[in-house]
Parts: structure tokens; sequence; C-alpha cells
């Protein structure tokens, strides 16, 4: 069993804060992705839980043991985590086969056993016919393999990965998301994935946890935390959206800034009447026409289309102090610009979030 | 930590120390001072040196720039020859300079004089070597590549849009070099100068070899005499060290600033196309110009010294039966023990010291730039220290500190060795500290994941990623300790002979022959150990394969 239990865990750098004291659950077996822009604390956690840095507070667990405090860490060399780095981190001075070999002979395991295992890995990776290339001989997407063969041959507990694909080019990388995916699902693994890709993040991932400014925001599987984000930052972050700012007046009801209008929402949220919050919808999924069940209603007007072929884009003032709603239409429906018009957003599909 | 503290600290606390110390009854004194600072006969050596240091830089600026310009920016022919044989300078001791000099234009018998005597019918000596106009000339032929590398450099780099942009705006070519070119290469020019300041006022050597006997003073040599006196004074001679080391660290420190202010500006036109100027019928003209330096500096002098070394007794003329041979080098090698013992001593301390100090720079480095203790940076601060030492102000400290108990070093070998060691400490540093900024810091990382602990992957990952890097500090330490006089002079004893002591006393007896086959050796050796070097790691790169 080698779940992960975060606790309270907090690291500061000088006077910045980078971690606010979070609480993170990963489950034996799980494929965790801690997803969010460049500055969330992603790879900061990454490396508290590899072991290289200390806390300032707050503890780390795998499976019953204690491994990170803010008082003893063990080190990164006994806590059987394999960890991948953005830079791969191949050694140059050795083949491909001494770098998967290296683990392996740290262990002491014997010489027969490590020409077994070293093949096994790198049949896996199917680079077993470069075995004995230099790492510098090798394209991007081979040193990739190497790493992972190199991280999965000791068998380790837990798999850490830190943007493993950033480096590599977009048809590549779509290649590799699902070479990583198709290693867990043959080893179960656990695994904690650092990307800042939101599709990488839901083709990899059981579920993720979105990050922002040392904060985990929101942690759900990559259905929810599209169709049902809990915060304003998560809904922007995932995908594109519209996100109208207001005032709850009651639970599923909220006013908006700035046109008065009560709008009606799915409200998990819990906010008190009173409180600023925002209400978050998806441009494909706001109407010019009336549909069947219930929608809210919006005038405004069209200030700019564009034709994309398979859909139609536009951009609708409703009021100052809003931003303008983006609406992804049928290629079809024709709507001039500079019209009035009204548009529907149907409460199945509004959602109220937290502001951030 | 406390190698570093022996090699660089003891001996600067101890310079300072020894210099308010009294002589007889060490209790603290000014004395030392007065004694320095106020006798005319101990206030012109300085004067001296600073003339000189003035001299020197303009000399080698004012050659240096137009040189760097012609083979960067024209087309002058032989250009491709020129930097080569310019280099070639470079890696000339001055101290070896002065002595070829010494053969080719003292009063009577150099060899310059006598032929002009001899073409002309001129029967007094045209140049006159010995004094401070003559070890202006020799130190600053051997300055002028500092300028000429750094300016090249920076013109290099220069894209020639930037000089477009004037002719566009109506400037002539002319103009356009003065204005935009030259003014763009200032902070290189500036570089160059505060460097062949430095050379000149440090420089022990040529000074030694061209002023004691026209019997002119400058700071090193009166700091030489002070310890050839009995009894050596030790005391005063560190008070009147402390000027030297105040010019050094001020000039450093000046230079640190203008580089690093303005480096960056200079360097911008990174992409842009770079063109030659065509300079038309001048072209032949500025090209004669452009190698009478190099011809001074390097061609003449080895010229010197092979025939003077060649000849059995210098004088007799080199078609004398008998007298053109091998005769000194067999003598050199073979049938005289103290140079024999001296070139074995050469070889062995400074192999020791580059070794000493590329292990103390390593780890130093290591924990800089992988940030291990909090202390760290004070660490790399003391490692770079001895940059601002002069290696004759270095030597009074080592003096200093270790010539009583608890660690008695003076006369040992180990004393040449630690003060090779610290004075080339800082090339090894930054020479370590660049190639460990290098590699990556998760090469190691992944190494530690793996389950290897910090000692085990600092010796499979790091140390052989750092192999070539190392041998590289390892003979960038070798090489400048192989040639090194300026402390040893002060530190060697008859037991403790090398090279470079024996070419100074060799010197002192007008025993030219000697000197010159021992400064030809000693070029040879530093060659050989160059090539085989990089034979060795280029044969390492091919059977590794290359990785940027």
């Amino acid at each position: 069993m080698s779940g992960i239990h975060i606790a309270q865990l907090r690291k500061v750098y000088g006077d910045t804060i980078a971690l606010h004291d979070i609480d993170l659950e990963v489950e034996n077996g799980e494929v965790m992705a801690l997803l969010g822009p460049s500055g969330c604390g992603k790879t900061t956690t990454l490396q508290l839980l590899a072991g290289f840095l200390r806390p300032d507070a707050g503890e780390i667990r795998v499976a019953d043991r204690v491994v990170s405090t803010a008082r003893s860490v063990v080190p990164p060399e006994r806590r059987n985590m394999s960890l991948i780095f953005q830079s791969y981190a191949i050694w140059p001075h050795k083949t491909v086969r001494e770098n998967v070999a290296f683990g392996l002979q740290v262990r002491s395991v014997a010489r027969g056993e490590i020409t077994r295992r070293v093949d096994r890995a790198l049949a896996t990776v199917r680079l077993d016919r470069l075995a004995d290339r230099y790492p510098a001989e090798l394209s991007g997407g081979q040193q990739q393999r190497v790493a992972l063969a190199r991280a999965m041959v000791v068998e380790p507990d837990i798999l850490l990965l830190d943007e493993p694909l950033s480096n590599l080019d977009a048809n590549l990388r779509e290649e590799m998301r699902f070479e990583v995916r198709r290693l867990h699902d043959e080893t179960g693994i656990t695994m904690v994935y650092v990307t800042h890709d939101q599709a990488e993040a839901m083709v990899t991932a059981d579920r993720i946890a979105v990050m922002n400014l040392g904060r985990i925001e929101q942690v759900a599987t990559p259905y929810e935390v599209y169709e049902r984000p809990t915060t304003q930052f998560v809904a922007a972050f995932i995908g594109r959206t519209n996100t109208l700012t207001g005032k709850v007046v009651s639970k599923g009801v909220v006013e908006l800034d700035g046109l008065g209008v009560k709008v009606r929402a799915q409200d998990e949220t819990g906010c008190a009447s009173g409180e600023e919050v925002a209400v978050c919808i998806r441009p494909h999924q706001v109407l010019f026409e009336r549909p069947a069940n219930g929608a809210n209603e919006i005038r405004g007007r069209v200030a700019r289309s564009s034709y994309l072929g398979e859909s139609r884009d536009y951009q609708v003032d409703i009021a100052a102090g809003q931003p303008r709603v983006r609406v992804t239409a049928p290629p079809a429906l024709y709507v001039e610009v500079g019209q009035e018009t009204t548009l529907f957003l149907p409460i199945e599909h509004c959602r109220v979030v937290i502001r951030s | 930590m406390i190698v570093l503290a022996v090699m660089v600290l003891v001996p600067i606390c101890w310079l300072l120390l020894t210099s308010f110390q009294d002589p007889a009854t060490q209790q603290l004194t000014f004395d030392n001072y007065r004694s320095a600072f106020t006798h005319s006969y101990l206030l012109d050596p300085i004067v001296n040196s600073f003339k000189m240091a003035f001299a020197v830089g303009l000399i080698a600026v004012g050659v240096g720039t137009p040189l760097a310009w012609l083979v960067s920016r024209t087309d002058m022919p032989g250009r491709r020859l020129l930097r080569p044989l310019i280099l070639a300078g470079f890696v000339t001791p001055s101290f070896l300079g002065a002595n070829a000099w010494i053969f080719l234009a003292a009063p009577n018998s150099g060899m310059v004089n006598n032929w002009i005597r001899d073409l002309f019918q001129v029967d007094h000596p045209v140049f006159n070597i010995y004094g401070l106009g003559g070890c202006i000339f020799v130190i600053a032929l051997y300055s002028i590549p500092y300028t000429f590398s750094f300016v090249s450099a920076t013109l290099e780099l220069m894209s020639s849009e930037l000089e477009d942009a004037a002719t566009t705006l109506g400037s002539g070519t002319f103009r356009t070099t003065f204005s935009i070119t030259l003014p763009l290469a200032l902070p290189a020019i500036l570089a160059g100068f505060v460097l062949s300041f430095l050379e000149a006022i440090e420089l022990f050597g040529p000074p030694a070899f061209l002023m004691i006997p026209a019997r002119q003073q400058v700071m090193t040599t009166q700091l030489y005499l002070f310890f050839s006196e009995f009894p050596p004074q030790i005391e005063v001679a560190a008070a009147y060290a402390m000027p030297l080391l105040l010019v050094t660290v001020t000039l450093l420190w000046v230079q640190r600033r203008l580089l690093g202010r303005r480096r960056f500006v200079t360097v911008s036109g990174k992409g842009g196309v770079r063109r030659r100027m065509a300079l038309g019928r001048w072209r032949w003209p500025f090209a004669v110009l452009a190698f009478i330096p190099p011809f001074l500096s390097v061609l003449l002098p080895y010229f010197a010294l092979l025939v003077v070394s060649l000849q059995r007794v210098w004088g007799k003329g080199v078609f004398s039966p008998g007298n053109l041979g091998l005769y000194w080098y067999k003598w050199a090698i073979f049938d005289n023990p103290t140079t024999r013992n001296a070139i074995e001593h050469s070889l062995e301390y400074s192999a020791a010291a580059a070794t000493l100090s590329v292990v103390v720079a390593t780890l130093v480095a290591y924990l800089v730039v992988r940030r291990l203790v909090l202390f760290a940076p004070a660490l790399g601060f003391v490692a770079m220290a001895p940059f601002v030492v002069p290696g004759i102000v270095l030597a009074i400290g080592f003096l200093a500190a270790y010539s009583r108990p608890p660690l008695l070093l003076y006369g040992t070998p180990f004393i040449l060795i630690a003060a090779y060691a610290t004075r080339f400490l800082p090339i090894a540093y930054s020479n370590g500290q660049s190639i460990l900024q290098g590699i990556n810091i998760d090469l190691e990382n992944a190494a530690r994941t793996l389950g290897a602990g910090r000692l085990r992957s600092m010796w499979e990952i790091t140390l052989p990623l750092l192999r070539r890097g190392i041998l590289s500090g390892w003979l960038l330490v070798l090489i400048p300790a192989l040639r090194e006089l300026s402390a040893s002079v002060f530190l060697f004893t008859p037991k403790t002979h090398v090279i470079t002591t024996v070419i100074f006393d060799f010197s002192d007896a007008g025993n030219y022959e000697a000197v010159s086959t021992m400064g030809i050796l000693m070029m040879l050796i530093t060659f050989v150990i160059v090539i085989a070097a990089y034979r060795l790691m280029g044969r390492d790169l091919a059977a590794r394969s290359s990785y940027a």
C-alpha cells in the first residue's frame, strides 16, 4: 500500500509563501495530476514529495510512514520513489543500458538479474535495440523512454513526474501521454504527475488537483473539474469559460453586477447570501434560441463575430463592468454584428463558483 | 576548509600582522611603515612602478586596439596568421622575453646593436635595453595580447548594422570607426588597460633582469632587495607591499564594475551580419605595421634564445668551428645536477600544486554552486581572494606565515607547492564553478531518487561528467605554475630550485647560454604537456561521443 497523505504542508522561500498549508490524499494506485500555471507551487510540492526540500510545516506520509516533517526528512534515496525530470536527466556519460541499470546496481542486485530486468524494461519502452547507444545519439522521445525505463526498473512504490512531456513536440507529446497511461495501467503504480497542460492532465490522470498561488483550488476527476468547477480559477483554467460576477441572493440565485438581472444557477459552494461570487458557463452552452428547459435570459449586442469553419464565435456585450460573453454557435446560425439579441443561459449549465 | 585557510587566509593575515610587528620585540608598531615610506630612496621605486605601469598600459592599448581592429574588422592580408602569433606572445613569460631582449639589445653584446654597427658603421650602441625604458618596452610587448583579445572579442560580436546605421546617416568610414566602433569597444579597451597596468606593477622578472643592472628599482625589485640584504627585513617588506596590494584590489574592483555594467549593452549584436572593411591600397602597409609587434615579441626573441642556446660560447659566432651544437641542452638535461633537479622539481611541484588547487577548488565550487552549506558564498570569496594578491606579496605572506612553527614549511617543497596552488586557485575555482553550473542538478537528483546517496551520486555521476573540465582546470594551473617566478624567487632554497629560479640565478651570473637553454626547455615542456593533454581529451571525446 503506498497512498500518499499530505497534511497542512507549507513551504516558504524568503518572504514568499510557495505553499499555503495544503492537504492532499493520493490513493494507492491512483494517478494524481498537479495542474496549474507556473509559480502555482506544483513543482515545489513534487520536490517536497521526492525529499529534495524540507517543509516549513505540516507532514507527508506514505502509507503509514512519515517521510517529511519540518524537523526531519527521509532523504530521496531512501524513499523508493522514482522521479521523471523535465530535463529527463539522462546521464550523458553512460549508455542507455548503463543508465537503466544504475538503480539496480545501487540496490546490489545480482548481475544476471540486472541484465534480465534491464532487458525487460527496455523492451517495455521499445528501446531494446538502442541499449548500447549514448544519450546524445537519441531523439527527445527516445530519451524520454530511457527516463521512464530507468525510473520503473527499480519497481518504485511511487512514480513522480515533473512536466515530463513539455520538451517534446506536439505529436510526440500526444503519443507519450497514452504511453504514460499505459505504463500505469500495466503496473498499477501510484503516480503524481505535474503539468501545466490541462489536456495532458485529463488524459493521464484519475484525479486532478488544480493549484493556484500555492493553494489547491479543487481536487476532482477530469470530468468533474471541467463540468463542475468550484472556483472561478478552475473554471477559467480548464477550458474556455464565461465568468459573470455578482452577489448571492439566495442559494442558486445570483444578481449580476451592472445588470440587476437575477440568474439561477447550480450552487454547491454553500455561499451565504450577499457574498461576491461568479457565475460560469461554457461558450458552447450559451444559446441564441430559447431551449426547451428553463434558461436565464440576458439582453446584449453582438460586438464581434468570427467564422471558424466548424463553428462561429461571437462576442456579445451585455453590460459595463461585465466581460463580453463568448458564444460558440453552429456555423449556420448567423447574427449580424451590432444587432441587439437575447442570450439564453440554460440553468443546468450555469454554475456558481467562488470568486478568485 | 582547513586547507583553504592554510592556503589563503593564514598568509594574508600574517602579512598584515607582520607589517605592524617590531622585528625584535614582536610588539605592534607603525615603525615598519615609517621606515618604508619616509626614505627617498624607497619612494623612487614607487614612482617608477607607477610610471612604468601607466606607460605599459598606454602602449598596450595604443598598439593592441588597432591590431584587434585590423584583424577582426578589415581585409588586411595575413590577419589569420597574425592572431596565433599575437597569442604566442601571450604564452611567452615576459621574464624570458626580457632575457631574449638582453641578447638582442644589450649595449655591447646585443645582436641588433651588432647588426646595426656592422651595417651602418656606427661606433656606439644604438639600443640599450637596461633601465626603465627598456623594461617598459619589454613588458608592453607582452601585455598587448590582453587588449588585443578583449577588443577583438568585442568587435567580433558587434554587428555591422550598428556601423551601417551611422553610415546611412551620412557618416564616413573613419568617422564611423571613431565615433561608433571604438566607443562600443571602450569597456574592452579599458579592461585591457587595467590588466596591462596591473601586470606591469606586479611583475618581478623583467624589472629584475633589466632594471637592477642599471641600478634602478621598482616596488617589486625593492621588495626583493629587502630580502637579499642581511638580515632580511621581512617586516618592512610587508609594510612596503601594502600599496601594491591596495592598487591591485582597487583596480580589479574598478575593472569588475566597468565590465559588469557595460558588457551586455555592447554585445547585443547577436545574429547580425559582420562585414570586413576594405582597406584598399592601405592593405599592405597596414599588414607590415601589424606584424611588427609579434615580430618583436615572438619571432625575434625566440630566434635570439635559440641562437644563444645552440652555441657553446655566445660571442664566438655561429660559424666558429665546434661552437654550434646541442652542448648546453646535454649539459642542462644530463650533466648538471642543478638544472636536472630543477626541471624535475618544476614538474613535480607544478603537478602537485595543480592537483591540490583543483581538488580544493572543485570541492569549494561544488559547495557554492549547490548551496550545500550556509557559509558557501564566503568560501567562494576566499577562493577568489588570491586573484587580487600579486605573486610577490603572496610570497611575503607565505614567508611570514610558514617560516615559523607550528607549520614550518620554509625550505621544503611544500611552501612552493602551496604558494603555486594558492596563487592560481582562482583560476581553478572559476573554471570549476562554470563547469559545475553547466551540469544540471537533475542529473544528480536522478541518481538520488534511484537510491544512491549524496556521495555515491557525486562519485558516479558528477565526477565523471566533470572529468574533462577538471583536466582543463588542472592544466590551467599547471602551466602558469611551471613558469612562476615572482613567488618562487622568495620561497626557494638551493634544495628546491625550479626552472625559473635557475634561470634567475644564471641570468644574475651572466651565464646566458644556460639561461636561453633553460628557457627553451621550459617552453618545450609546456607545449608537450598541452599537446599530450589535448590528445588525451580528444580521445576521451571520441570514445564517449560528444555531449553539449
